[in-house]
């Protein structure tokens, strides 16, 4: 009887550890503290060293695009781990497990990574596309690319964040086994971003945009079969 | 058993004559591939085996990894972890030849072709597998968690490796299978350059049979 009723509790356990995260996560605001604060920093430190005056007309978008995707890279490594890595420091996660499926507790806690990683997204971007002078010509292509990219950071460094929350040294750990993961997305999403920056025409980028859905639902998928052994470890 | 021993000894004593025999083939029999700088195309005897053997390691890596979590046998593990470690050897020698003989024919030691990137990757991929199994105390955790990476980032490494690279031009000379889909060698570069392949090979899985034993005998040393 417990079988059935457990995998139809997937979708209900998932929102219930989302709403869960996004509480908790509001009570002490640390992983959007660090998130956001990194995220600005690096934006800070970036336009004044940088800004819209000192590249020329044909670097800016290559130098732009790199820039903006290690600032969205950086904040994710920053701030995601936390999701996993304080269920193990404050001994919560016996409960966790006990009382939710493991999918649902992927699902949860990677919606509410993708919501974080978004607001820090929707924050900096505008920002940074002000503070750098960095002209977009295909706006569409650059918003969906924002989408699939921050979902696939959120996506590999979730799983990633359950592997470290068992081990040693978890913080230095966790860049150095997302980076591989992650290198993918990112050197499509920076390739990508330049074409939307220098192109108006959507299907210039379209390649790009379906190497990132690819990776997103390969990688996902992935994180879905094998979280079950991670999770019960 | 004897007969088993016997059957090593000649198996690994031919490897050493074959071994012998393919670099002088290599350096003295084989003529220059023709549209490469000099004698560089030699490199191709060493150089590709390598890299093949360094992906190959991998997926037999991913493999053993794949039936450790089905079977929990701890010897699924050794045998991944060995794959990993020789893995991660052979690849690094295959970016330093890699990296040689772009220098010699394309003047540069490493200017980001689509290839360079990608066993870029695959090295980042094996040190972030051994950085973790080395943060991981317990064999049990460590095995699990090692196995559950490892299969996130075999389905990670095809879209560096056949994706992005075919949207690019490369500089790196047509690999073996390609898409003529046929062998563009002349006859005696052919005859060494798959000798050399099948012996490195082999010489990949005795290295790789020598590190379960050994990782056994450590095992069964702790436990008693």
């Amino acid at each position: 009887m417990s079988a059935p009723r457990k995998a139809a509790g997937v979708l209900p356990a998932a929102i219930a550890v989302f709403r869960r995260e996004l509480l908790a996560e509001w009570r002490t605001r640390v992983a959007v503290n660090s998130l956001f604060l990194f995220a600005f920093a690096v934006l800070v430190l970036v336009a004044y060293a940088v800004g819209p005056t000192r590249l020329s007309p044909e670097d800016r978008p290559t130098v732009n695009a790199v820039l903006l995707w290690i600032v969205l890279f950086f904040s994710a490594m920053t701030g995601l781990s936390r999701t996993f890595v304080h269920e193990e420091d404050a001994g919560t996660a016996a409960a966790l497990r006990l009382s939710a499926p493991p999918s649902g507790v992927l699902l949860g806690k990677l919606l509410a990574n993708m919501a974080l990683l978004g607001a820090v997204t929707a924050f900096i971007v505008p920002l940074f596309v002000v503070l750098m002078g960095f002209e977009i010509r295909d706006p569409p292509l650059f918003v969906l690319l924002l989408l699939l990219g921050t979902f696939g950071l959120a996506s590999a460094s979730t799983f990633t964040a359950a592997l470290v929350s068992k081990a040693s040294a978890k913080g230095a750990l966790f860049a150095v086994l997302a980076i591989p993961l992650l290198l993918p997305p990112l050197v499509g999403a920076v390739l990508a971003t330049r074409v939307a920056a220098t192109e108006a025409d959507f299907s210039a980028g379209i390649d790009f945009a379906r190497l990132l859905v690819a990776y997103d639902g390969v990688v996902t998928t992935a994180a879905f079969m094998l979280f079950d052994a991670v999770w019960r470890e | 058993m004897r007969v088993v021993r016997g059957l090593g000894f000649t198996v690994k004593a031919l490897l050493g004559l074959g071994m012998a025999a393919i670099c002088w083939a290599a350096f003295l029999w084989a003529r220059p591939a023709q549209n490469f700088v000099g004698e560089s195309s030699r490199i191709v005897f060493f150089h590709v085996p390598m890299a093949w053997v360094s992906t190959l390691a991998f997926f037999i890596a991913a493999w053993h990894s794949a039936v450790y979590l089905r079977k929990r046998r701890i010897e699924n593990d050794d045998a991944a972890a060995g794959a990993a470690r020789l893995g991660f050897v052979f690849c690094v020698l295959a970016t330093v030849t890699g990296s040689i003989f772009a220098r010699v024919m394309w003047n540069s030691y490493w200017n980001w072709d689509p290839r360079e990137t990608s066993i870029v990757l695959l090295l980042l991929v094996y040190g972030a597998y051994l950085g973790l199994r080395g943060a991981l105390e317990d064999p049990e955790r460590r095995a699990t968690l090692s196995a559950a990476y490892a299969l996130v980032a075999v389905v990670t490494v095809p879209f560096l490796t056949f994706a992005v690279p075919r949207m690019y031009q490369s500089l790196h000379p047509d690999t073996v299978l390609n898409v003529r889909g046929r062998v563009e060698m002349s006859a005696d570069i052919r005859t060494v350059f798959f000798s050399s392949m099948v012996a490195f090979m082999i010489l990949f899985f005795w290295m790789w049979n020598l590190d379960r034993r050994v990782s056994r005998i450590v095992r069964e040393r702790a436990a008693a």
